[in-house]
């Protein structure tokens, strides 16, 4: 830590560490610097000269170097003829800084005149308006009026789309450069930038596609003025009109904090509706930011194909029927045949909880749908209660074994490009290169399957990131399911464990292991008991009753759909008639996330709470209400008033969750630094968190029992036209379908080669080939990319 | 003047080829340190010479080479070639006429601070220069005086030459470093300053063309010899740039010392018609207009003896302004070069030079609103101390000192 100082700030004494920027430490004593280009996630430029303050040094004679004292015995402070940018001068021992002088007030206000000189000045249809930095610091410290001539403004292009997402307004922006600054040095991707000078000055895009970055959204939050906006929101509502409501993105098993923003419209026939999707604060999680992702996916919630009412087969046929009978006709059959539920890990802990109670109830089996496994390893060598990727640093390690980050859960990769920035060594290994790699000490490249090989290495102390691992202070592993089935992502996460365990990496805070699950809540859904099935197309075949929710394996995968025809009763819980649904001989309309109260298990085994943002669609109900409306007709009694009721319940009979309540995830503290609405000059607009920063879980008591390894399976996945599964951000998936921002980002049904493996197999791009994939065969379309290892064909899952 | 030092092709044209400039002992400083001396030596010499840079600062050369901490590496030399400041051209005399007296006091700066790399940063408009520099550079590799082992020893030298694309901003010499990196050329802030965090985040040296021209004969004939010229405070000639209304502008290498009046009167040949000289900028547009009264025309040009009198000599370029000239017509030019280049990066410049562009163009023009003046001082006055590079300063020096010392020619009685 940081040697503390004392320093004095509008005559109140502070302390602050060594080199604290003024700004920082004034903040940090409630006195607020007002700026537009610093922004405390990043390095100060000075350019916007918003945050002069006058500051004053202690004086020391030159020729002795001793303290100058003045007559009382006090130091001398010497105040320089300029004043200072309060966002690039460290604090330093004894110094003294004036923010509220008559000369300080006057200087902000000559500052603020000349930026107006070139503002448009439409805030009555800004979208910033309302909560407009520019806005509220002009009102709090600028001139009444200005002395420059209207005739004399310029006029600029008010409509640059950057991409298809973010679009600039030239006139609104006033060059402070976070947007740029944030792309090239906090995400890496610098796709933005300055062009041409002085007043001429723009922003503009480098890349095609215009603005190729899956963190562009965050550059509108931290936009100190309406220049740049979203197209999702982009003249969609005024600040001030929006509610608020704390939730948990599901996109993937980070868990960023959200906030929707909603506001009833007469478009929407008075329905309350999403106008954006915004990052809420947690230092330990997403900090302030968001993936564009979790930002513009949200639109299947309000898609006009969503379930409104419950379904059942009559003559062959779905129809619309009352909640009662689809309840009593699935209950019926669920009298009759234990059922195989199959649970998709997009559902909350209180809908897995009650789903699972029933079918335990019923002597089935709750089964976790997914392609990766490793669960139960996590379970016992996940992170730690206390854990923050934030603190990782110096003298630390971290292992990402068979994961594309950036893909796959774009802050994750974000928390550990900063980590390796403080100095935290990172070893990726991979069968492939990922945008992790740049930051990497030690990249270890694998031929697929040849994971376990490669991590056996590490285990055995080979090389040096295995010394490197075994020497750090705090160790994570991240491990993933790229290339890898269940049994191979089981076997590696057993691995990974072993490796923790043996460098002593585990119990502690800051060490453990986090799997890279695909869904928002696939740890959750291992945590209450649920496991993958081994061979799922047998399980449904010989199933006399599936209940399948949040889950469409017919849709994925023809194979599974043909056993799905083969199974007896099928029950679905869904938001979509999707290809499972259809061959349901019930289907519930359930709640989207956004209609729901619930929590969320990430990856990190953080339980977090999401609230409701809009009322229900239809008559849908939320999982945990159709699992409880079964049971009652079951005789038994599971929690159906509130999701929190839910959560009580599974608090006591799953001894990781004990001791967990809704109220106690539901707690927030002060977090640095400080953002939210009365600091939107400083920090954005994200919003500050008040509704839970949310809790780990416990570890078990039980020490890691790590199993005799089966021995790894043969490298049947090299066949020749064996194509790894991977994972991308933007895929085919039954969310983002509905977003039509983001179809043309969204990754092709494609199988992806090296030029040369193309030229070797005569393949030309564009031309279908059918390949292996997960064991079965499926067409694609042949796709280049230069950077892939030659001979590796990677798809889509 | 007997001989001219650093503008010797007037003596001798054809020093710029290599050969010629050999002949009349041209690199027999820059072998005499590379056998015979310790870089420390140099810096001494230079030190003790008291060179002062002849880019506008006037800050002393062996100092700011001292400031090199011999704890990072590499070093890095940057001669700045981007001479743009209007009424400024004498840089590029020496680079069309005399390049490798220039070459070889970089040379001797790379090895005075041990750096071996030196970049030459051109103004964009100096393109056709490059190429001939480019050629010279060849020329010393082919001569074994750059390139690994120069001179037969274990120095390892070489130089680049680097193009600018049109910006006064990089004249500007951390905007400069961040041209050369490949960036958008805009001022760094400060600290830390290049000597510790300059090219490449390396420690650097950023010296102008004319200082470094200057650094051979240091080496050659001595600190000593070199004081014997200009004066105790400037040491040494200075190629002053006349320009404006005089009857033969041009570049004239004179001692440090010589007064406003010699220079014009003497070697200017005075004004068209014998007009009344006005006014004198005597650093370009950068200036602090001053008045030219008896007392300024008689003011040696030397760095202190025109601070005394309220100005800056900065690099030299005396600008001269006869009673033809309304002091409206001349801020009206100075401040929109200073909108057309001021690169945007800190709000009041960018804002400020927009402004006051507006207003001097109503000022110079027929319509002139009756607060303009008044506000146009304003602004300017808003401008300053704000800025984050000199140059945002620079813009208001001839708005502020002409409204002050002619505010007649601004419609104010």
């Amino acid at each position: 830590m940081a040697k503390q100082i004392s320093l004095t700030i509008d005559n109140q004494v502070i302390t602050a560490p060594e080199g604290m920027l003024i700004v920082d430490a004034a903040k940090q004593a409630g006195v607020n610097i007002p700026v537009f280009c610093y922004h405390p996630k990043m390095e100060p430029v000075g350019m916007c000269r918003m945050c002069l303050v006058d500051v004053g040094r202690v004086q020391v004679d030159r020729a002795t170097g001793q303290v100058v004292f003045d007559a009382e015995g006090r130091p001398k402070i010497g105040f320089g003829p300029k004043l200072e940018t309060a966002c690039t001068t460290p604090v330093a021992e004894g110094m003294v800084v004036v923010t509220d002088s008559e000369k300080v007030k006057a200087a902000r206000k000559d500052v603020l005149e000349f930026l107006l000189t070139s503002h448009p000045l439409d805030c009555p249809v800004c979208d910033k308006g309302g909560e407009c930095p520019l806005q509220n610091l002009t009102l709090a410290h600028g001139p009444g009026e200005s002395r420059f001539l209207y005739a004399d403004k310029q006029h600029l292009n008010k409509r640059v789309p950057l991409g298809e997402l973010i679009f600039l307004d030239r006139e609104r922006c006033i060059q402070c450069g976070r947007c740029t600054r944030f792309q090239h040095d906090v995400v890496d991707d610098p796709v933005i930038g300055f062009y041409q000078r002085g007043r001429a000055l723009e922003i503009v895009t480098l890349s095609e596609p215009g603005f190729d970055s899956i963190f562009s959204g965050n550059t509108t939050d931290i936009c100190p003025v309406g220049a740049l906006t979203t197209a999702d929101f982009r003249f969609g509502a005024r600040p001030w009109e929006l509610k608020s409501a704390a939730s948990i993105c599901n996109h993937c098993p980070v868990g960023c904090n959200l906030t929707f923003d909603v506001r009833r419209e007469a478009a929407a026939n008075g329905r309350t509706v999403i106008k954006r999707v915004m990052p809420r604060q947690n230092e330990q999680v997403n900090e302030i930011w968001i993936c564009d992702r979790g930002r513009f996916g949200h639109h299947y919630t309000e898609s006009p194909a969503r379930l409104t009412r419950p379904l059942v087969r009559r003559n062959d046929e779905l129809v619309a029927a009352t909640w009662d009978e689809a309840l009593a006709l699935a209950a019926a059959a669920l009298k009759d045949a234990p059922p195989l539920l199959l649970a998709g890990g997009r559902l909350s802990n209180e809908a897995l909880f009650n789903l699972r109670q029933l079918t335990e109830a019923r002597a089935g089996q709750a089964r976790l749908y997914t392609p990766m496994s490793g669960g139960a390893v996590a379970i016992q060598a996940g992170l730690s209660a206390g854990s923050n990727l934030g603190e990782l640093g110096k003298g630390d390690a971290i292992l990402v074994v068979a994961s594309d980050l950036h893909e796959e859960a774009p802050l994750w990769w974000l928390r550990l490009k900063q980590a390796a920035g403080r100095g935290a060594g990172l070893i990726v290994l991979a069968a492939r290169p990922t945008r992790l790699d740049k930051f990497a000490r030690f990249v270890i490249r694998y031929a697929p399957g040849g994971e376990q090989a490669a991590l056996a290495g590490l285990l055995a102390g080979e090389g040096e990131a295995a010394a490197a691992f075994a020497a750090a202070r705090n160790a994570v592993v991240f491990y993933g399911s790229d290339g890898l089935d269940l049994v191979g992502s089981e076997q590696l996460a057993w691995l990974c464990a072993e490796l923790l365990a043996k460098t002593g990496h585990l119990g502690r805070p800051n060490n453990g292991l986090v799997p890279v699950w695909p869904r928002a809540n696939d740890q959750g859904a291992v945590e209450l008991g649920y496991s993958p099935a081994e061979n799922l197309p047998a399980a449904l075949r010989s199933a006399g009753l599936v209940w399948i929710a949040g889950a469409d394996p017919a849709g994925d995968d023809p194979e599974l759909a043909a056993a799905l025809d083969g199974a007896g009763f099928v029950i679905v819980q869904e938001l979509f008639l999707t290809e499972t649904a259809r061959r349901a001989d019930i289907v519930f309309p359930v709640q989207a996330v956004t209609e729901q109260e619930g929590s969320f298990t990430s990856g990190e085994r953080r339980v977090q709470r999401f609230y409701p943002a809009t009322a229900p669609l239809g008559e849908a109900r939320p999982d945990y209400a159709v699992a409880a409306g079964l049971g009652q007709r079951l005789g038994l009694a599971l929690a159906d008033q509130s999701a929190a009721q839910v959560f009580d319940q599974l608090a006591q009979i799953v001894p990781a969750f004990q001791g967990l309540t809704f109220p106690a995830l539901a707690e927030a503290g002060p977090q640095w630094p400080e953002i939210g609405r009365a600091d939107l000059y400083y920090g954005g607009t994200s919003y500050d968190n008040h509704q839970g920063l949310g809790a780990h879980l416990a570890a078990p008591a039980v020490p890691l029992r790590l199993p005799e390894m089966k021995p790894t399976p043969a490298a049947a996945a090299a066949g020749e036209w064996t194509a790894l599964p991977v994972t991308r951000l933007y895929d085919q998936g039954a969310l983002l379908a509905h977003s039509e921002l983001l179809r043309g980002r969204l990754a092709p049904a494609a199988v992806w080669m090296h030029p040369a493996t193309a030229d070797q197999r005569g393949l030309a791009p564009g031309q279908m080939v059918e390949v292996l994939l997960s064991g079965r065969k499926v067409t694609r379309q042949v796709c280049l990319d230069a950077d892939l290892p030659q001979g590796l064909l990677i798809a889509l899952r | 003047m007997t001989e001219y030092l650093l503008l010797r092709h007037r003596d001798i044209p054809a020093i710029d080829q290599l050969a010629v400039y050999r002949e009349n002992g041209g690199f027999a400083a820059f072998e005499k340190a590379l056998k015979q001396l310790q870089p420390g030596d140099v810096l001494t010499a230079v030190k003790a010479s008291g060179l002062r840079g002849r880019g506008g600062a006037g800050f002393p050369t062996g100092t700011k080479w001292s400031f090199l901490p011999e704890t990072i590496w590499p070093h890095y030399v940057v001669a700045n070639a981007d001479e743009s400041e209007p009424g400024t051209f004498k840089d590029r005399e020496i680079l069309e006429r005399n390049p490798f007296q220039f070459l070889e006091g970089l040379m001797l700066a790379c090895f005075a601070v041990q750096a071996r790399v030196g970049y030459v940063y051109l103004r964009g408009e100096f393109w056709p220069l490059t190429q001939k520099l480019n050629r010279c550079i060849l020329e010393l590799e082919q001569a074994g005086l750059l390139g690994d082992h120069v001179l037969g020893t274990d120095v390892s030298l070489r130089i680049y030459t680097h193009l600018g694309a049109g910006a006064y901003i990089c004249g500007e010499e951390t905007a400069l470093l961040e041209s050369i990196e490949g960036k958008l050329g805009q001022p760094r802030l400060r600290p830390p300053f290049p000597a510790v965090s300059g090219l490449f985040a390396r420690p650097t040296v950023i010296n102008n063309v004319e200082t470094l021209t200057n650094v051979p004969l240091i080496i050659a004939r001595g600190a000593d010899w070199f004081r014997t010229l200009g004066t105790e405070d400037s040491p040494g000639v200075k190629i002053f740039s006349l320009s404006g209304c005089v009857n033969h502008p041009g570049n004239y290498e004179l001692p440090f010392g010589t007064t406003f009046r010699t220079l014009i009167e003497q070697y200017g040949g005075g004004t068209p018609d014998g007009r009344a000289i006005k006014a004198i900028m005597p650093a370009g547009a950068s200036s602090t207009i001053l008045v030219a009264d008896a007392q300024t025309l008689d003011t040696p040009m030397d760095y202190k003896s025109v601070a005394a009198i309220g100005g800056q000599l900065g690099s030299a370029s005396v600008i001269v302004v006869d009673d033809s000239v309304n002091m409206a017509d001349l801020v009206n030019q100075t401040v929109h070069f200073f909108k057309h280049e001021s690169c945007g990066k800190c709000t009041p410049c960018r804002e400020g030079t927009y402004w006051m562009a507006h207003i001097t163009a109503r000022l110079a023009g027929d319509q002139p609103d009756a607060q303009d003046a008044a506000l146009l001082g304003s602004v300017a006055r808003q401008m300053q101390n704000k800025c984050l590079c000199a140059l945002g300063e620079f813009s208001t020096m001839a708005v502020v000192s002409a409204l002050e010392k002619f505010p007649q020619d601004f419609g104010i009685s």
